[in-house]
Order: C-alpha cells, then sequence, then structure tokens
C-alpha cells in the first residue's frame, strides 16, 4: 500500500474552499432556520388547537423525510412546477426547511420545562402577549435549549455532506473532486472526515462554553 | 391594634362581593364577602384545599371568577357571570393587575435576570416609568430588605430566604394598591422563616395593604390586624386575630387550631 498524502497536500486550497462553504452554508441555515423556528414555535405552544395543528403537521412530515429526499425534490423535482433553483439556494432552502421542524421542536420542548410558574410572575406583573414572549418566554427557552441548539449545528454539518450530490462545492465536494482527479480515494476521504471531526469538537467546545455560562442563569 | 379605627367610609383596596369560583363542576369559592380597607394585614387561614390560593387568584385575574363582584380600590372591575373575563381585554386585565402585586411560595423570580433586573422589569417594561428612577427606587427597597449587596447576582446563587425577599422586593416596586401573599414562607427551611416573616412584619408596620394566605399560626396572630378563616371555600370566620385564636366561634376552625396551635 502506497498512500499519497502530498497529494492532499497540494489540493489544500481545494479543501479550505470546501471547508469554508460547508461552514458558511450551515452557519447561514442554522441562523435561518433559528429565526423560522421561532416563528414556527409560536403556534406550537399557543393554546389554540386551530393554529397548532398545521405547525404539528410541519413538523412531523419534516422529520419524516430524509434530507437528501428534500434536496431532491427541490433541486430536481421543483423545476415540473417551473421553479428553478441554483445550487445554492437549493442548499439554503433544503437546511433551513429541514431544520426548521427540528428547531421548532427543540424549543417547543424546552418551553414545556420551563417552571410554569415563572411565567406565571409574569403575567401577574402585567405582561402580556408579545411583551411576556420577548421579556420572559423567549429568553428563557433560548437559555434552555442552547447546548441542545448547538447538537443540531453539528447534524446540520453533517447533513450537508449530501449537498455535494448537487455539485455545491463545500467540503465532501471537494474530497470527492480530489480522489477522481487524483486517485488518491483514502487519502481524500480520511481527510475530509478529519476535517469534520474538528469543526465538531469545535462546536462541542462550544457548547461547553455555554453550559457553563447558563448554569448561572437557568438554574432556578 | 393598628385598625381599628380605619374609617369604615375609607374605600377599599379590594372589595369582593359574593365571588365565586368553579373548577369544571367542583365550586372552590362560595359566596366570599370580603372588604379589605388601606393599611389592613388580612391573614387568610384555613386547611389544606380551603382556596387560599385560588381566592389571591382570582383577585388578580390569573383565574377568572365565575360570578360575583370585585372591586379595586373603588373601581368594579369585574362582575357578572363570567366576572373575570368578559368584558376586559388581555391589555385591561394586565394594567390591573399591575394594581395587585403577588409574592409566590415558590418565588418565581425570573432566573435569567439580575436581583435588580429582576425588581425594575415590570416598572420598566410594563409601568413605562423611567429606567433611572425605577433604578434609584430598586436600591431603595434592596436596603429595605436588606440585600442591596447582592443587586447584580442571579437568583440561582441566593438562598431561599433571600428569593424570597427579593420577591418581595420586586412586588414593592410595582407601588401597587395592596400586595397579595401565597404561603410566603412554605416553602423555606426552617432557619429561614424568621427573615422573611420579618421584612413583611416591617411593611404591615409601614402601613402596606395585605393578605397573606400563611399557615404560620404566631407570625398570623401577631401580625394581622384581621384573620379570615377559610373552609370548603367559604368564609367561615372573619375577625381580630385575638378573639379568633382565643375563642373560634365554629367548630371547624376550633378544629383547624387545635392541629395548629398548642
Ligand atoms: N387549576 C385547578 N384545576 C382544578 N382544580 C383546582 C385547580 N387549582 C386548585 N384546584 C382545587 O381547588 C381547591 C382549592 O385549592 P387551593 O389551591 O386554592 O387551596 P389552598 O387553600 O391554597 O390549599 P393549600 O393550603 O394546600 O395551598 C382544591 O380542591 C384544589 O384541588
Ligand atoms: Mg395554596
Amino acid at each position: 500500500m502506497n498512500l499519497r498524502f502530498e497529494v492532499i497536500w497540494n489540493q489544500l486550497p481545494m479543501f479550505a474552499n470546501g471547508l469554508w462553504n460547508t461552514v458558511w452554508i450551515c452557519v447561514v441555515g442554522m441562523l435561518l432556520s433559528l429565526m423560522a423556528g421561532i416563528i414556527l414555535v409560536l403556534p406550537l405552544i399557543s393554546r389554540r388547537r386551530s393554529l397548532q395543528l398545521p405547525a404539528e403537521l410541519f413538523v412531523d412530515v419534516g422529520r419524516a423525510i430524509p434530507f437528501l429526499m428534500l434536496v431532491y425534490l427541490v433541486f430536481y423535482g421543483l423545476p415540473s412546477f417551473g421553479l428553478v433553483l441554483d445550487r445554492w439556494t437549493t442548499a439554503i432552502v433544503c437546511l433551513v426547511l429541514y431544520n426548521t421542524a427540528y428547531i421548532a421542536e427543540i424549543l417547543r420542548s424546552a418551553w414545556a420545562n420551563i417552571p410554569r410558574g415563572q411565567l406565571e410572575a409574569g403575567r401577574a406583573f402585567g405582561f402580556t402577549g408579545m411583551g411576556l414572549l420577548r421579556r420572559i418566554t423567549l429568553p428563557q427557552i433560548m437559555i434552555a435549549a442552547a447546548p441542545v441548539l448547538g447538537n443540531q449545528l453539528i447534524q446540520i454539518i453533517k447533513d450537508s455532506a449530501f449537498l455535494a450530490i448537487i455539485t455545491v462545492p463545500e467540503l465532501t465536494h471537494a474530497a470527492r473532486t480530489v480522489q477522481a482527479n487524483h486517485f488518491v480515494p483514502f487519502e481524500s476521504f480520511i481527510f475530509a472526515a478529519l476535517m469534520y471531526w474538528g469543526l465538531c469538537l469545535l462546536i462541542e467546545a462550544g457548547i461547553k462554553q455555554v453550559e457553563q455560562v447558563r448554569a448561572v442563569y437557568a438554574k432556578y | 391594634m393598628l385598625n381599628t379605627e380605619i374609617d369604615t367610609d375609607t374605600i377599599p383596596a379590594v372589595h369582593l362581593l359574593y365571588l365565586c369560583k368553579k373548577f369544571g363542576r367542583h365550586e372552590v369559592l362560595t359566596d366570599i364577602n370580603l372588604k379589605v380597607v388601606p393599611g389592613e394585614t388580612v391573614c387568610l387561614l384555613g386547611p389544606s384545599g380551603s382556596g387560599k390560593s385560588t381566592l389571591l387568584r382570582c383577585i388578580n385575574f390569573l383565574e377568572t371568577s365565575d360570578f360575583g363582584e370585585i372591586f379595586l380600590h373603588g373601581t368594579r372591575v369585574a362582575y357578572g357571570r363570567s366576572a373575570g373575563k368578559k368584558g376586559l381585554t388581555e391589555a385591561e386585565l394586565a394594567k390591573l393587575r399591575t394594581r395587585v402585586s403577588m409574592v409566590f411560595q415558590h418565588f418565581n423570580l425570573w432566573p435569567h435576570m439580575t436581583v435588580l433586573g429582576n425588581i425594575v422589569e415590570a416598572p420598566i417594561h410594563v409601568q413605562k416609568r423611567p429606567r433611572a428612577q425605577v433604578i434609584a427606587e430598586a436600591e431603595a427597597l434592596l436596603l429595605k430588605v436588606g440585600l442591596l449587596d447582592k443587586r447584580d447576582v442571579y437568583p440561582s446563587r441566593l438562598s431561599g430566604g433571600q428569593k424570597q425577599r427579593v420577591a418581595i422586593a420586586r412586588a414593592l416596586a410595582m407601588k401597587s394598591d395592596v400586595i397579595l401573599f401565597d404561603e410566603p414562607t412554605s416553602s423555606l427551611d426552617p432557619e429561614l422563616v424568621g427573615e422573611v416573616l420579618s421584612v413583611i412584619k416591617q411593611l404591615a408596620e409601614d402601613g402596606m395593604t395585605m393578605i397573606i394566605a400563611t399557615h404560620e399560626m404566631d407570625f398570623a396572630r401577631e401580625v394581622a390586624s384581621r384573620v379570615v378563616f377559610l373552609d370548603g371555600g367559604r368564609v367561615l370566620e372573619s375577625g381580630e386575630p385575638k378573639a379568633f385564636f382565643r375563642r373560634p366561634t365554629t367548630e371547624r376552625a376550633r378544629q383547624f387550631l387545635e392541629r395548629y396551635v398548642r
């Protein structure tokens, strides 16, 4: 066996570019999903069944469809309806559609675990509607959900590898290109895998940090 | 006694007429008549399940009463069937709630805000009072409850007694007409009860209007200007604490006191 890691060394710019694309697509996808998730969680936690039902349906469907299937549907399926999205737009749209469901569910379960008394105190002190949400409920949801949201970011990064299939030049795509051009499958894929791992370690360190800070605010 | 000479014409801070409350078919409060004039400290006594918490929660609209009238400072704010909610918007309810503040059994401080943050939150964001002034008042209140040094600490770093004193300062900061206490010391370790009761006692001496549900009989005897005995959702007795503790008129109250006071 003769491994040629110098090829990887020479192709480093390609990997760096792939890594960068993976990072920004996932971060943008995460932020947009978070915003969408916050909006979607409102009907989920509302007391009105007529609002709850459609939101629950969205969450159910969102969690049932495999990510790759969603990518196929949007990239290859939507053009049948005259809606053609380029690969970058498809990447972001799919990440957001897919993760919004998960994030809304994460936020809902964080909400369900906030001691009711604190929300009641908010009402007793004259907060209502948006004021209650913005000042009392949402901050506590976010604090409670922070570590789980970090894990979701790791999930997004791993899912984003599927985007190679529609030729988004992210990390997996870079590895595939290098191996195809230079016939170094093991070197190329193991290097990309290590880069994913490094990314996850970084996020996990971030989660630890958040958990330490959070202990001050979240415990009651 | 503080309040025996209070002019009966004084406008009551809280006045309930025939207040009723049901949970489903279970009638929890029946024909509650209660008048609390400014400066009074009313202690609500009664066995577990007698409706003390529910009564307090009806007064600040955390529960919707089903029948009867509620007057706050002479203004009729709820009446008739579904007395609590009909005809009042959520915003109007919120405004009413700021005139009656509440101290909860489990403190219910907001964990994501500092001690000072907890106190100034509603005055600034609900009552829209000027920030600098509210903060200055909050610091004065913290001094009063003996916690000025904890100003920038988060609730998770406080003992139960300290949390409850912060909760009392938070209620005082609303400058409401009346403060409702729902068993303010029931979830405290015995050695922490005293520090909270002494703060409440000080408030009573300052002439704050308060309604306090409590199981602390010695405290009620000492601090209350009036005790109200609830049982099965009805007011069975209402009167001077001395007389009540010495000679309760109803058999139920006598049995209740035998269990609590030796
Ligand atoms: N949300 C609710 N739904 C249904 N029933 C309730 C609800 N809250 C209270 N009850 C019932 O109402 C009755 C009065 O309860 P409440 O909590 O007011 O009593 P309490 O005098 O405060 O008792 P304790 O001393 O144990 O705090 C009880 O029978 C209780 O089971
Ligand atoms: Mg109670």
